[in-house]
Protein backbone atom coordinates (compact mmCIF):
# COMPACT_ATOMS: atom_id res chain seq x y z
CA UNK A 1 0.00 0.00 0.00
CA UNK A 2 2.34 2.87 0.93
CA UNK A 3 4.90 1.28 -2.11
CA UNK A 4 1.61 1.97 -4.55
CA UNK A 5 1.41 5.35 -3.36
CA UNK A 6 4.86 6.53 -3.32
CA UNK A 7 5.18 5.37 -6.95
CA UNK A 8 1.42 6.96 -7.43
CA UNK A 9 3.22 10.29 -6.05
CA UNK A 10 6.51 10.09 -7.60
CA UNK A 11 4.79 9.65 -11.15
CA UNK A 12 2.34 12.72 -9.95
CA UNK A 13 5.97 14.83 -9.24
CA UNK A 14 6.06 14.98 -12.82
CA UNK A 15 2.72 15.96 -13.70
CA UNK A 16 2.19 19.58 -14.38
CA UNK A 17 -1.81 19.32 -13.14
CA UNK A 18 -1.11 17.08 -10.70
CA UNK A 19 1.65 19.45 -9.10
CA UNK A 20 0.17 22.33 -9.17
CA UNK A 21 -3.66 20.97 -8.35
CA UNK A 22 -2.31 19.43 -5.24
CA UNK A 23 -0.63 22.42 -4.13
CA UNK A 24 -4.07 24.84 -4.25
CA UNK A 25 -6.04 21.80 -2.78
CA UNK A 26 -3.95 21.46 -0.02
CA UNK A 27 -3.78 25.15 0.76
CA UNK A 28 -7.65 24.98 0.64
CA UNK A 29 -7.77 21.89 2.88
CA UNK A 30 -5.56 23.77 5.72
CA UNK A 31 -7.27 26.33 5.42
CA UNK A 32 -10.77 24.80 6.38
CA UNK A 33 -8.81 23.04 9.09
CA UNK A 34 -6.82 26.66 10.28
CA UNK A 35 -10.72 27.89 10.64
CA UNK A 36 -11.04 24.78 13.88
CA UNK A 37 -8.72 26.58 15.88
CA UNK A 38 -7.88 29.70 14.58
CA UNK A 39 -9.53 32.62 12.72
CA UNK A 40 -8.65 36.48 12.71
CA UNK A 41 -12.15 37.72 14.06
CA UNK A 42 -14.95 35.35 15.24
CA UNK A 43 -17.84 35.56 12.60
CA UNK A 44 -20.35 36.15 14.44
CA UNK A 45 -19.22 39.55 15.66
CA UNK A 46 -21.27 42.17 14.06
CA UNK A 47 -19.72 45.38 14.37
CA UNK A 48 -21.53 47.92 12.33
CA UNK A 49 -18.95 51.31 12.81
CA UNK A 50 -16.35 48.67 11.19
CA UNK A 51 -18.71 48.27 7.93
CA UNK A 52 -17.90 48.09 4.70
CA UNK A 53 -14.03 49.07 5.48
CA UNK A 54 -11.42 48.64 2.50
CA UNK A 55 -8.37 46.48 3.28
CA UNK A 56 -6.56 47.38 6.21
CA UNK A 57 -4.38 46.21 9.21
CA UNK A 58 -7.01 45.26 11.25
CA UNK A 59 -8.81 43.68 8.88
CA UNK A 60 -6.78 42.42 6.00
CA UNK A 61 -9.73 42.04 2.98
CA UNK A 62 -12.04 44.55 4.66
CA UNK A 63 -15.65 44.27 6.57
CA UNK A 64 -18.84 43.46 4.75
CA UNK A 65 -22.08 45.20 5.28
CA UNK A 66 -22.18 44.25 8.89
CA UNK A 67 -18.65 44.67 9.98
CA UNK A 68 -17.89 40.94 9.52
CA UNK A 69 -14.07 40.48 8.81
CA UNK A 70 -13.78 39.03 4.72
CA UNK A 71 -10.82 36.93 5.87
CA UNK A 72 -12.66 35.41 8.61
CA UNK A 73 -15.54 34.96 6.48
CA UNK A 74 -13.69 33.12 3.36
CA UNK A 75 -11.88 30.75 5.54
CA UNK A 76 -15.41 29.25 7.49
CA UNK A 77 -16.65 29.32 4.01
CA UNK A 78 -14.22 27.36 2.88
CA UNK A 79 -14.52 24.81 6.20
CA UNK A 80 -18.30 24.70 4.75
CA UNK A 81 -17.89 24.18 1.43
CA UNK A 82 -15.87 20.79 2.39
CA UNK A 83 -18.33 19.63 4.66
CA UNK A 84 -21.33 20.03 2.50
CA UNK A 85 -19.28 18.52 -0.73
CA UNK A 86 -17.92 15.60 1.10
CA UNK A 87 -21.04 14.38 2.85
CA UNK A 88 -22.72 14.60 -0.43
CA UNK A 89 -19.71 12.37 -2.03
CA UNK A 90 -20.50 10.12 0.90
CA UNK A 91 -24.28 9.77 -0.05
CA UNK A 92 -23.10 9.19 -3.92
CA UNK A 93 -20.32 6.67 -3.13
CA UNK A 94 -22.65 4.92 -0.42
CA UNK A 95 -25.46 4.21 -2.76
CA UNK A 96 -24.17 4.99 -5.70
CA UNK A 97 -21.49 2.62 -5.61
CA UNK A 98 -23.32 -0.77 -4.24
CA UNK A 99 -25.93 0.16 -7.23
CA UNK A 100 -23.11 0.08 -10.01
CA UNK A 101 -21.47 -3.31 -8.68
CA UNK A 102 -24.94 -5.14 -8.10
CA UNK A 103 -25.65 -3.69 -11.54
CA UNK A 104 -22.58 -5.27 -12.62
CA UNK A 105 -22.30 -8.29 -11.07
CA UNK A 106 -26.29 -9.22 -11.61
CA UNK A 107 -26.73 -7.97 -15.64
CA UNK A 108 -29.90 -8.96 -16.73
CA UNK A 109 -33.11 -6.91 -15.79
CA UNK A 110 -31.46 -5.89 -12.42
CA UNK A 111 -28.76 -3.95 -14.46
CA UNK A 112 -31.38 -2.55 -16.59
CA UNK A 113 -33.57 -1.49 -14.11
CA UNK A 114 -30.68 0.53 -12.11
CA UNK A 115 -29.54 1.96 -15.74
CA UNK A 116 -32.84 3.25 -16.16
CA UNK A 117 -33.25 4.92 -12.67
CA UNK A 118 -29.85 6.70 -13.54
CA UNK A 119 -30.82 7.82 -16.59
CA UNK A 120 -34.30 9.33 -15.24
CA UNK A 121 -32.83 10.73 -12.18
CA UNK A 122 -30.26 12.26 -14.77
CA UNK A 123 -32.75 13.74 -16.96
CA UNK A 124 -33.89 16.20 -14.31
CA UNK A 125 -32.22 19.16 -14.46
CA UNK A 126 -29.99 19.32 -10.97
CA UNK A 127 -30.79 22.90 -10.16
CA UNK A 128 -34.24 21.95 -10.17
CA UNK A 129 -34.51 19.06 -8.56
CA UNK A 130 -32.35 20.92 -5.67
CA UNK A 131 -34.52 23.96 -5.42
CA UNK A 132 -37.76 20.99 -4.74
CA UNK A 133 -36.09 19.08 -2.42
CA UNK A 134 -35.19 22.60 -0.29
CA UNK A 135 -39.04 23.81 -0.88
CA UNK A 136 -39.79 20.45 0.95
CA UNK A 137 -37.48 20.49 3.38
CA UNK A 138 -37.15 23.98 3.71
CA UNK A 139 -33.80 25.76 3.28
CA UNK A 140 -30.31 24.57 4.95
CA UNK A 141 -26.82 23.05 4.79
CA UNK A 142 -28.39 19.57 5.56
CA UNK A 143 -31.20 19.94 2.58
CA UNK A 144 -28.76 20.80 0.18
CA UNK A 145 -26.08 18.16 1.05
CA UNK A 146 -29.02 16.03 0.22
CA UNK A 147 -30.06 17.61 -2.79
CA UNK A 148 -26.22 17.54 -4.10
CA UNK A 149 -26.00 13.94 -2.81
CA UNK A 150 -28.77 13.18 -4.66
CA UNK A 151 -27.40 13.70 -7.97
CA UNK A 152 -23.73 12.01 -7.28
CA UNK A 153 -25.62 8.77 -6.73
CA UNK A 154 -26.47 8.15 -10.93
CA UNK A 155 -22.92 9.17 -11.51
CA UNK A 156 -21.23 6.82 -9.07
CA UNK A 157 -23.24 3.92 -10.11
CA UNK A 158 -22.78 4.59 -13.67
CA UNK A 159 -18.83 4.73 -13.57
CA UNK A 160 -18.33 1.62 -10.85
CA UNK A 161 -20.76 -0.27 -13.21
CA UNK A 162 -18.47 0.70 -16.60
CA UNK A 163 -15.18 -0.22 -14.27
CA UNK A 164 -16.48 -3.15 -13.04
CA UNK A 165 -17.98 -4.77 -16.09
CA UNK A 166 -14.53 -4.86 -17.56
CA UNK A 167 -12.98 -6.70 -14.43
CA UNK A 168 -15.81 -8.93 -14.72
CA UNK A 169 -14.59 -9.76 -17.87
CA UNK A 170 -10.90 -10.60 -16.48
CA UNK A 171 -9.77 -14.27 -15.90
CA UNK A 172 -8.91 -14.16 -12.06
CA UNK A 173 -12.65 -13.43 -11.66
CA UNK A 174 -13.09 -16.57 -13.42
CA UNK A 175 -10.50 -18.25 -11.18
CA UNK A 176 -13.03 -16.78 -8.56
CA UNK A 177 -16.01 -18.14 -9.32
CA UNK A 178 -15.02 -21.60 -10.34
CA UNK A 179 -13.39 -21.89 -6.21
CA UNK A 180 -16.97 -21.21 -5.45
CA UNK A 181 -17.02 -17.30 -4.07
CA UNK A 182 -20.30 -16.23 -4.30
CA UNK A 183 -20.95 -12.82 -6.55
CA UNK A 184 -21.05 -10.52 -3.84
CA UNK A 185 -18.26 -11.64 -2.15
CA UNK A 186 -16.37 -11.33 -5.96
CA UNK A 187 -17.49 -7.64 -6.18
CA UNK A 188 -16.68 -6.73 -2.76
CA UNK A 189 -13.23 -8.66 -2.53
CA UNK A 190 -12.27 -8.41 -6.44
CA UNK A 191 -14.18 -5.97 -8.02
CA UNK A 192 -14.31 -3.19 -5.71
CA UNK A 193 -10.26 -2.51 -4.88
CA UNK A 194 -9.98 -2.90 -8.88
CA UNK A 195 -12.40 0.49 -9.11
CA UNK A 196 -10.92 2.35 -6.64
CA UNK A 197 -8.98 4.60 -9.02
CA UNK A 198 -11.51 5.51 -11.31
CA UNK A 199 -13.47 6.87 -7.75
CA UNK A 200 -11.23 8.64 -6.53
CA UNK A 201 -10.52 10.17 -9.58
CA UNK A 202 -14.55 10.62 -10.29
CA UNK A 203 -14.92 11.06 -6.10
CA UNK A 204 -12.36 14.76 -7.46
CA UNK A 205 -14.33 15.83 -10.38
CA UNK A 206 -17.71 15.48 -7.93
CA UNK A 207 -16.19 17.63 -4.88
CA UNK A 208 -15.56 20.91 -7.43
CA UNK A 209 -18.88 19.86 -8.39
CA UNK A 210 -20.51 19.89 -5.29
CA UNK A 211 -18.32 23.21 -4.20
CA UNK A 212 -19.92 24.51 -7.75
CA UNK A 213 -23.65 23.93 -6.64
CA UNK A 214 -23.18 24.47 -2.52
CA UNK A 215 -22.19 28.32 -4.36
CA UNK A 216 -25.03 27.97 -6.17
CA UNK A 217 -27.93 27.53 -3.80
CA UNK A 218 -26.41 29.50 -1.02
CA UNK A 219 -26.20 31.97 -3.47
CA UNK A 220 -29.98 31.48 -4.38
CA UNK A 221 -30.81 31.53 -0.56
CA UNK A 222 -31.84 27.79 -0.52
CA UNK A 223 -28.22 26.65 0.51
CA UNK A 224 -26.34 27.32 4.12
CA UNK A 225 -28.17 30.01 6.55
CA UNK A 226 -26.97 32.62 8.66
CA UNK A 227 -24.92 33.31 10.60
CA UNK A 228 -22.94 30.05 9.30
CA UNK A 229 -20.50 31.96 6.34
CA UNK A 230 -20.74 30.86 3.10
CA UNK A 231 -19.18 31.39 -0.36
CA UNK A 232 -22.14 31.28 -2.32
CA UNK A 233 -24.10 33.44 0.54
CA UNK A 234 -21.65 36.19 0.46
CA UNK A 235 -21.84 36.77 -3.19
CA UNK A 236 -25.85 36.90 -2.69
CA UNK A 237 -25.31 39.70 0.16
CA UNK A 238 -22.33 41.28 -2.24
CA UNK A 239 -24.71 42.04 -5.01
CA UNK A 240 -26.46 44.93 -2.78
CA UNK A 241 -23.58 46.41 -2.34
CA UNK A 242 -22.12 46.66 -5.99
CA UNK A 243 -21.74 50.50 -6.62
CA UNK A 244 -20.04 50.94 -2.98
CA UNK A 245 -18.15 48.18 -2.95
CA UNK A 246 -17.39 45.83 -5.46
CA UNK A 247 -14.72 44.28 -3.73
CA UNK A 248 -17.25 42.31 -1.70
CA UNK A 249 -17.90 40.59 -4.88
CA UNK A 250 -15.00 39.49 -5.67
CA UNK A 251 -12.74 37.64 -3.20
CA UNK A 252 -15.37 34.90 -2.39
CA UNK A 253 -15.80 34.29 -6.29
CA UNK A 254 -12.16 33.82 -6.47
CA UNK A 255 -12.25 31.46 -3.31
CA UNK A 256 -14.53 29.24 -5.47
CA UNK A 257 -12.64 29.58 -8.74
CA UNK A 258 -9.82 28.43 -7.50
CA UNK A 259 -10.88 25.95 -5.43
CA UNK A 260 -12.97 24.03 -8.00
CA UNK A 261 -9.84 24.91 -10.45
CA UNK A 262 -7.38 23.42 -7.92
CA UNK A 263 -9.76 20.14 -7.89
CA UNK A 264 -10.52 19.85 -11.59
CA UNK A 265 -6.53 20.00 -12.23
CA UNK A 266 -5.90 17.36 -9.49
CA UNK A 267 -8.52 15.47 -10.91
CA UNK A 268 -7.10 15.58 -14.44
CA UNK A 269 -3.23 14.94 -12.70
CA UNK A 270 -4.41 11.68 -10.60
CA UNK A 271 -6.34 9.82 -13.62
CA UNK A 272 -2.98 10.20 -15.85
CA UNK A 273 -1.21 9.08 -12.73
CA UNK A 274 -3.27 6.66 -12.15
CA UNK A 275 -4.57 4.75 -15.15
CA UNK A 276 -2.38 5.69 -18.32
CA UNK A 277 -4.85 4.22 -20.25
CA UNK A 278 -7.72 5.80 -19.43
CA UNK A 279 -5.09 9.20 -20.23
CA UNK A 280 -7.06 11.40 -22.69
CA UNK A 281 -5.77 13.99 -24.90
CA UNK A 282 -5.07 17.12 -23.24
CA UNK B 1 -39.72 8.30 -24.25
CA UNK B 2 -43.05 8.02 -23.26
CA UNK B 3 -42.73 5.74 -20.46
CA UNK B 4 -39.81 7.53 -18.75
CA UNK B 5 -42.27 11.21 -19.40
CA UNK B 6 -45.10 9.56 -17.33
CA UNK B 7 -42.90 8.13 -14.57
CA UNK B 8 -41.06 11.65 -14.31
CA UNK B 9 -44.93 13.47 -14.15
CA UNK B 10 -45.98 11.12 -11.35
CA UNK B 11 -42.59 11.79 -9.23
CA UNK B 12 -43.08 15.20 -9.59
CA UNK B 13 -46.81 15.31 -8.40
CA UNK B 14 -46.45 12.97 -5.68
CA UNK B 15 -43.05 14.56 -4.46
CA UNK B 16 -45.04 17.68 -4.37
CA UNK B 17 -47.76 16.50 -2.63
CA UNK B 18 -45.68 16.17 0.64
CA UNK B 19 -44.68 19.93 0.20
CA UNK B 20 -46.26 21.50 3.50
CA UNK B 21 -48.03 23.95 3.37
CA UNK B 22 -51.79 24.31 2.19
CA UNK B 23 -52.12 26.42 -0.55
CA UNK B 24 -55.58 27.42 -0.14
CA UNK B 25 -54.34 28.48 3.59
CA UNK B 26 -51.37 30.81 1.54
CA UNK B 27 -53.93 32.21 -0.45
CA UNK B 28 -56.19 33.43 2.01
CA UNK B 29 -53.90 34.40 4.86
CA UNK B 30 -53.53 33.19 8.51
CA UNK B 31 -56.65 34.89 9.37
CA UNK B 32 -59.04 32.94 7.02
CA UNK B 33 -62.27 31.77 8.30
CA UNK B 34 -62.54 27.57 8.47
CA UNK B 35 -65.79 26.86 5.97
CA UNK B 36 -64.25 29.76 3.92
CA UNK B 37 -61.32 27.38 3.17
CA UNK B 38 -63.00 24.70 3.34
CA UNK B 39 -64.83 26.47 0.13
CA UNK B 40 -61.85 27.33 -1.41
CA UNK B 41 -60.51 23.61 -1.41
CA UNK B 42 -63.51 22.61 -2.75
CA UNK B 43 -63.07 25.57 -5.71
CA UNK B 44 -59.27 24.03 -6.39
CA UNK B 45 -60.28 20.69 -6.49
CA UNK B 46 -58.00 20.14 -3.38
CA UNK B 47 -60.37 18.05 -1.29
CA UNK B 48 -60.90 15.23 -3.94
CA UNK B 49 -58.64 11.70 -3.79
CA UNK B 50 -55.32 11.87 -4.85
CA UNK B 51 -55.09 9.74 -7.54
CA UNK B 52 -58.11 11.59 -9.33
CA UNK B 53 -56.06 14.36 -9.17
CA UNK B 54 -53.04 13.61 -10.80
CA UNK B 55 -55.29 11.91 -13.52
CA UNK B 56 -57.15 14.54 -13.82
CA UNK B 57 -53.99 16.73 -14.28
CA UNK B 58 -52.48 13.90 -16.72
CA UNK B 59 -55.28 14.69 -18.85
CA UNK B 60 -55.34 18.45 -18.77
CA UNK B 61 -51.92 18.16 -19.62
CA UNK B 62 -51.93 15.98 -22.65
CA UNK B 63 -54.95 18.85 -23.76
CA UNK B 64 -52.74 21.47 -22.98
CA UNK B 65 -55.00 23.01 -20.37
CA UNK B 66 -52.32 23.27 -17.34
CA UNK B 67 -54.81 24.89 -15.08
CA UNK B 68 -54.89 28.44 -12.91
CA UNK B 69 -52.13 29.70 -10.81
CA UNK B 70 -53.36 29.83 -7.41
CA UNK B 71 -51.70 33.19 -6.55
CA UNK B 72 -51.57 34.98 -10.03
CA UNK B 73 -55.23 33.96 -10.76
CA UNK B 74 -54.45 33.28 -14.53
CA UNK B 75 -54.01 30.21 -16.44
CA UNK B 76 -50.55 28.89 -16.13
CA UNK B 77 -50.18 28.49 -19.55
CA UNK B 78 -50.24 32.25 -20.46
CA UNK B 79 -47.87 32.72 -17.41
CA UNK B 80 -45.67 30.78 -18.88
CA UNK B 81 -45.64 31.51 -22.43
CA UNK B 82 -45.10 35.38 -20.97
CA UNK B 83 -42.00 34.06 -19.52
CA UNK B 84 -41.04 31.87 -21.90
CA UNK B 85 -40.44 34.79 -24.74
CA UNK B 86 -37.66 35.97 -22.67
CA UNK B 87 -35.94 32.85 -21.27
CA UNK B 88 -35.99 30.54 -24.66
CA UNK B 89 -34.44 33.54 -26.49
CA UNK B 90 -31.85 33.62 -23.61
CA UNK B 91 -31.44 29.99 -24.20
CA UNK B 92 -31.17 30.12 -27.85
CA UNK B 93 -28.27 33.20 -27.81
CA UNK B 94 -26.14 31.27 -25.47
CA UNK B 95 -26.75 28.01 -27.05
CA UNK B 96 -25.02 29.72 -30.30
CA UNK B 97 -22.78 32.10 -28.76
CA UNK B 98 -21.09 29.31 -26.61
CA UNK B 99 -20.88 26.77 -29.93
CA UNK B 100 -19.78 30.14 -31.60
CA UNK B 101 -17.01 30.37 -29.15
CA UNK B 102 -15.80 26.69 -28.81
CA UNK B 103 -15.68 24.56 -32.08
CA UNK B 104 -13.16 27.43 -33.41
CA UNK B 105 -11.37 26.92 -30.02
CA UNK B 106 -11.51 23.63 -29.78
CA UNK B 107 -10.40 22.89 -33.70
CA UNK B 108 -7.59 25.51 -33.17
CA UNK B 109 -6.21 23.84 -30.06
CA UNK B 110 -6.52 19.94 -31.42
CA UNK B 111 -4.42 21.27 -34.66
CA UNK B 112 -2.01 23.19 -32.57
CA UNK B 113 -1.27 20.03 -30.24
CA UNK B 114 0.74 20.54 -27.22
CA UNK B 115 2.40 24.05 -28.84
CA UNK B 116 1.87 27.49 -27.06
CA UNK B 117 -1.72 28.06 -28.34
CA UNK B 118 -2.97 24.69 -27.29
CA UNK B 119 -2.18 25.27 -24.12
CA UNK B 120 -3.65 28.99 -24.00
CA UNK B 121 -7.03 26.95 -25.24
CA UNK B 122 -6.75 24.60 -22.38
CA UNK B 123 -5.94 27.70 -19.65
CA UNK B 124 -9.21 29.44 -20.74
CA UNK B 125 -11.14 26.04 -20.92
CA UNK B 126 -10.15 25.26 -17.64
CA UNK B 127 -11.09 28.88 -15.90
CA UNK B 128 -14.34 28.61 -17.71
CA UNK B 129 -15.07 25.17 -16.14
CA UNK B 130 -13.94 26.56 -12.48
CA UNK B 131 -15.36 30.00 -12.56
CA UNK B 132 -19.02 29.66 -11.29
CA UNK B 133 -21.35 31.26 -13.65
CA UNK B 134 -23.43 33.46 -11.48
CA UNK B 135 -19.84 35.37 -10.58
CA UNK B 136 -18.84 35.68 -14.07
CA UNK B 137 -22.30 37.62 -14.11
CA UNK B 138 -21.59 39.56 -11.23
CA UNK B 139 -18.07 40.65 -12.80
CA UNK B 140 -19.94 41.73 -15.79
CA UNK B 141 -21.81 43.94 -14.02
CA UNK B 142 -18.95 45.74 -12.21
CA UNK B 143 -17.68 45.98 -15.26
CA UNK B 144 -20.08 46.83 -17.66
CA UNK B 145 -22.68 48.44 -15.59
CA UNK B 146 -20.87 50.23 -12.22
CA UNK B 147 -17.60 51.30 -13.89
CA UNK B 148 -18.26 51.28 -17.45
CA UNK B 149 -22.25 52.26 -17.18
CA UNK B 150 -23.18 51.16 -20.96
CA UNK B 151 -25.23 48.27 -19.82
CA UNK B 152 -28.10 47.90 -17.41
CA UNK B 153 -27.10 45.40 -14.20
CA UNK B 154 -30.60 43.66 -14.07
CA UNK B 155 -34.24 44.16 -14.94
CA UNK B 156 -35.46 43.53 -18.79
CA UNK B 157 -36.85 46.11 -21.10
CA UNK B 158 -39.32 43.98 -22.82
CA UNK B 159 -40.00 42.97 -26.40
CA UNK B 160 -42.19 45.96 -26.55
CA UNK B 161 -39.70 48.24 -26.19
CA UNK B 162 -37.85 47.32 -29.67
CA UNK B 163 -35.30 44.75 -30.31
CA UNK B 164 -32.15 46.63 -29.39
CA UNK B 165 -33.13 47.68 -25.81
CA UNK B 166 -34.18 44.15 -25.29
CA UNK B 167 -30.98 42.36 -26.73
CA UNK B 168 -29.30 45.23 -24.78
CA UNK B 169 -30.40 43.50 -21.43
CA UNK B 170 -30.05 39.87 -22.61
CA UNK B 171 -26.24 40.58 -23.82
CA UNK B 172 -24.70 40.05 -20.17
CA UNK B 173 -26.77 37.21 -19.04
CA UNK B 174 -26.14 35.37 -22.60
CA UNK B 175 -21.95 35.89 -22.06
CA UNK B 176 -22.43 34.87 -18.37
CA UNK B 177 -24.69 31.84 -19.25
CA UNK B 178 -22.26 30.50 -22.51
CA UNK B 179 -19.13 30.98 -20.60
CA UNK B 180 -19.30 27.54 -18.77
CA UNK B 181 -20.74 26.09 -21.82
CA UNK B 182 -18.04 26.98 -24.31
CA UNK B 183 -15.67 25.93 -21.57
CA UNK B 184 -16.59 22.48 -21.46
CA UNK B 185 -17.70 22.20 -25.50
CA UNK B 186 -14.38 23.32 -26.43
CA UNK B 187 -12.04 20.77 -24.41
CA UNK B 188 -14.71 18.04 -25.78
CA UNK B 189 -14.42 19.40 -29.58
CA UNK B 190 -10.70 18.65 -28.68
CA UNK B 191 -9.96 16.10 -27.43
CA UNK B 192 -12.86 14.10 -29.33
CA UNK B 193 -10.74 15.57 -32.86
CA UNK B 194 -7.70 14.34 -31.30
CA UNK B 195 -8.89 11.39 -31.16
CA UNK B 196 -10.11 11.22 -34.94
CA UNK B 197 -6.99 12.34 -36.15
CA UNK B 198 -4.92 9.53 -35.02
CA UNK B 199 -7.64 7.22 -37.13
CA UNK B 200 -5.71 5.03 -39.71
CA UNK B 201 -7.98 6.68 -42.23
CA UNK B 202 -7.02 10.42 -41.53
CA UNK B 203 -3.71 8.71 -42.11
CA UNK B 204 -4.74 7.07 -45.16
CA UNK B 205 -6.04 10.29 -46.17
CA UNK B 206 -2.95 12.49 -45.78
CA UNK B 207 -0.61 9.01 -47.69
CA UNK B 208 -3.13 9.89 -50.76
CA UNK B 209 -1.78 13.69 -50.73
CA UNK B 210 -4.65 15.38 -48.81
CA UNK B 211 -3.38 18.85 -47.56
CA UNK B 212 -3.93 19.08 -43.29
CA UNK B 213 -6.33 21.15 -43.96
CA UNK B 214 -8.84 19.14 -46.22
CA UNK B 215 -8.24 16.80 -43.79
CA UNK B 216 -9.19 18.56 -40.84
CA UNK B 217 -12.28 19.78 -42.43
CA UNK B 218 -13.39 17.24 -44.96
CA UNK B 219 -12.06 14.01 -42.97
CA UNK B 220 -11.98 14.36 -38.98
CA UNK B 221 -14.25 17.33 -38.29
CA UNK B 222 -17.49 15.67 -38.93
CA UNK B 223 -16.62 12.17 -37.37
CA UNK B 224 -15.47 14.22 -34.44
CA UNK B 225 -18.94 15.92 -33.78
CA UNK B 226 -20.84 13.26 -32.41
CA UNK B 227 -19.28 13.20 -28.59
CA UNK B 228 -19.42 17.42 -29.40
CA UNK B 229 -23.48 17.01 -29.90
CA UNK B 230 -24.26 14.66 -26.61
CA UNK B 231 -22.84 17.16 -24.81
CA UNK B 232 -24.52 19.91 -26.21
CA UNK B 233 -27.77 17.46 -25.63
CA UNK B 234 -26.32 16.99 -22.02
CA UNK B 235 -25.60 20.32 -21.73
CA UNK B 236 -29.34 21.47 -22.29
CA UNK B 237 -30.19 20.90 -18.37
CA UNK B 238 -27.11 22.53 -16.93
CA UNK B 239 -28.55 25.42 -19.62
CA UNK B 240 -32.05 25.12 -17.66
CA UNK B 241 -30.01 25.18 -14.13
CA UNK B 242 -28.24 27.93 -15.15
CA UNK B 243 -31.29 30.05 -16.29
CA UNK B 244 -33.00 30.01 -12.94
CA UNK B 245 -29.50 31.72 -11.58
CA UNK B 246 -28.56 33.77 -13.84
CA UNK B 247 -32.18 35.08 -14.42
CA UNK B 248 -32.06 35.43 -10.42
CA UNK B 249 -28.76 37.33 -11.02
CA UNK B 250 -30.28 39.96 -13.18
CA UNK B 251 -33.80 40.31 -12.31
CA UNK B 252 -35.42 38.63 -15.39
CA UNK B 253 -38.63 37.85 -15.11
CA UNK B 254 -38.26 34.82 -17.06
CA UNK B 255 -39.11 30.79 -16.41
CA UNK B 256 -36.17 30.18 -14.32
CA UNK B 257 -37.07 33.63 -11.74
CA UNK B 258 -41.15 32.06 -12.33
CA UNK B 259 -40.33 28.69 -10.72
CA UNK B 260 -38.53 30.28 -7.96
CA UNK B 261 -41.08 32.76 -7.12
CA UNK B 262 -43.99 30.16 -7.36
CA UNK B 263 -42.09 28.04 -4.77
CA UNK B 264 -42.12 30.72 -2.61
CA UNK B 265 -45.74 31.41 -2.64
CA UNK B 266 -46.27 27.69 -2.88
CA UNK B 267 -48.28 27.81 -5.93
CA UNK B 268 -48.17 24.04 -6.74
CA UNK B 269 -49.75 24.25 -9.80
CA UNK B 270 -47.45 26.48 -11.46
CA UNK B 271 -44.37 24.62 -10.21
CA UNK B 272 -45.77 21.28 -10.87
CA UNK B 273 -46.40 21.93 -14.49
CA UNK B 274 -42.81 24.20 -15.24
CA UNK B 275 -41.57 21.08 -13.23
CA UNK B 276 -42.94 18.45 -15.51
CA UNK B 277 -42.38 21.02 -18.81
CA UNK B 278 -38.58 21.24 -17.99
CA UNK B 279 -38.30 17.70 -17.03
CA UNK B 280 -40.24 16.60 -20.70
CA UNK B 281 -38.10 19.15 -22.84
CA UNK B 282 -34.47 17.55 -21.30
CA UNK B 283 -36.43 14.31 -22.11
CA UNK B 284 -37.41 15.35 -25.51
CA UNK B 285 -34.14 17.21 -26.29
CA UNK B 286 -31.93 14.01 -25.51
CA UNK B 287 -34.59 12.04 -27.88
CA UNK B 288 -33.14 14.94 -30.35
CA UNK B 289 -30.17 14.08 -30.36
CA UNK B 290 -29.82 10.48 -30.45
CA UNK B 291 -31.86 11.22 -33.50
CA UNK B 292 -29.25 13.87 -35.03
CA UNK B 293 -26.04 11.01 -34.58
CA UNK B 294 -28.28 9.65 -37.43
CA UNK B 295 -27.91 12.78 -39.80
CA UNK B 296 -24.32 12.70 -38.81
CA UNK B 297 -23.12 9.66 -39.01
CA UNK B 298 -25.08 7.50 -41.56
CA UNK B 299 -23.13 4.28 -40.57
CA UNK B 300 -25.93 4.99 -37.44
CA UNK B 301 -29.26 4.97 -39.43
CA UNK B 302 -31.44 2.01 -39.10
CA UNK B 303 -28.99 0.87 -35.66
CA UNK B 304 -30.48 1.99 -32.89
CA UNK B 305 -29.19 0.97 -29.21
CA UNK B 306 -25.22 1.57 -30.26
Amino acid sequence: MYERLAEVFSHGMKNRNFVAGGIITIVFFGVALLSYVWSPHPIENINISDKLLSPNTKYLLGTDHFGRDILSMLIMGAKNSIIVAFVAIGIGLGIGVPLGLVAASQRGWTDELIMRFNDFTLAFPSLISAIMITAIMGPGAVNSIIAIGIFNIPVFARVVRGAALNIWKKEFILAALSAGKSKARISLEHVLPNTASVLIVQATIQFAIGILAEAGLSYLGLGTQPPAASWGKMLNEAQTFLHFAPQLAIYPGLAIALTVLGLNLFGDGLRDVLDPKLRRNR
Amino acid sequence: MIITLLVASSVVFFVLEILPGDPAAVMLGINAEADTLAALRAELGLDKPIAVRYLGWLGDLVQGDLGISYTYDVPVSELIMERVILSFPLAILSITLSTLIAIPLGIIAASNHTKPMDFLVMIFSQLGIAIPNFWFALLLIIFFSVFMGVLPAGGFAGWDAGIFPALSSLLLPTIALALPQAAILTRVTRSSLLEVLKEDYIRTAQAKGSSSRRTLWRHALRNAMIPVVTIMGLQFSFLLAGTIIIENVFYLPGIGRLIFQAIAQRDLIVVKNLVILLAASVIVINFIVDMLYAVIDPRLRGAQNV
